[in-house]
């Protein structure tokens, strides 16, 4: 594959994350903060964002794991993911926490379980969507291309 | 230290979250302010100097009262509103409640829309309050409020010398 070809690809699956609600407005934000002199930022905010997602998740299958469950600490730990996934634009991974927020206010055990499921499982979904983004611009840098400015025309 | 347009302005980002703080220094820097970013209010006073001030004022001094400390010049202070021990509304009004500090432009940041929120801070006095996650086009409304308060900081800073004149006055009548 040449360069062109694979700047096309990376367009058309960055295209595609954002069609399938996987990534929001707020990563092209992210993109346009990256510059010469910054040529790591989202790599470097996105890897952020994965090791506080995984600390986080731990804590949460702690706190619903005990007898009485602390719905605070649980809604704490929500918010403080909401606000992460919120700030890179994981747009599904968001939702699922806003969605589980409800739960914690009417302190529903089962349901607050069933949500954890669905933002361990959106994690794990945008976590290898961006990694094959990151791999792929890895390859354009290496071939000696550029990564394509990102522009949201639907 | 004239009215300068072209001096870089210095910015205080408060925030707990090391992502949003990154992002919020990212975002500053974009616009060429020089950013100090701290995570929590009380990191927040102790850089303005303001835990200092406190046991200064204390004490009897020949020296002027400064409108701001100025080993650290702060232009505008950015500040998260949800965080653990002190959030950025304790931290406006300690702000707002000092004499040397009160002057410098607060600007909250909070993620969720609540409007008895956001009206409690800009009556307490904040400039502006910015939905999470913050955009470039928030960062481009807060050169007016840096600009207004450098004009404000220069007018004062005569006033300054007349008082501590009559202070030195005072103590020696």
């Amino acid at each position: 594959m040449d360069v062109g070809q694979m700047q096309r690809q990376w367009l058309d699956y960055t295209r595609s994350l954002f069609i399938e609600g996987f990534l929001d407005n707020q990563f092209l934000q992210l993109q346009q903060l990256q510059d010469e002199n910054n040529p790591e930022f989202v790599v470097e905010v996105v890897s952020l964002f994965f090791e506080d997602s995984e600390r986080i998740l731990k804590d949460l299958t702690f706190a619903l794991d005990q007898q009485g469950v602390d719905f605070k600490k649980v809604d704490a730990h929500v918010h403080q993911l909401k606000g992460s996934s919120s700030s890179v634009g994981a747009q599904r991974v968001k939702n699922a926490c806003i969605a589980f927020r409800n739960f914690c206010e009417e302190q529903n055990v089962e349901a607050c379980l069933r949500c954890l499921q669905q933002v361990k499982q959106e994690y794990c979904l945008v976590k290898n969507k961006l990694e094959t983004l990151f791999r792929l611009e890895q390859q354009i840098v290496a071939a000696g291309g550029s990564i394509p400015m990102m522009e949201l025309s639907f | 230290m004239g009215l300068a347009a072209e001096a870089q302005f210095h910015v205080l980002a408060v925030d707990d979250s090391l992502i949003d703080r990154m992002l919020i220094e990212r975002l500053l820097k974009t616009s060429s302010f020089h950013v100090t970013a701290v995570d929590s209010g009380s990191k927040a006073l102790k850089f303005l100097g303001l835990v200092e001030e406190e046991q200064r004022n204390e004490e009897p001094s020949f020296v002027a009262p400064k409108t701001h400390n100025q080993d650290v010049d702060v232009n505008l202070i950015i500040t998260d509103y949800c965080m653990p021990e002190m959030t950025g509304y304790d931290l406006l009004r300690k702000i707002k409640e000092s004499k040397s500090l009160k002057d410098i432009p607060v600007v909250i940041m909070s993620s969720e829309n609540v409007p008895s929120r956001i009206n409690r801070c800009l009556e307490e006095g904040a400039e502006e309050f910015f939905l999470k996650p913050v955009q470039q086009s928030d960062v481009n409304k807060l050169r007016p409020h840096l600009l207004k308060s450098k004009v404000k900081e220069v007018r004062e800073e005569d006033q300054v010398i007349n008082l501590s004149r009559n202070d030195i006055k005072e103590i020696l009548a």
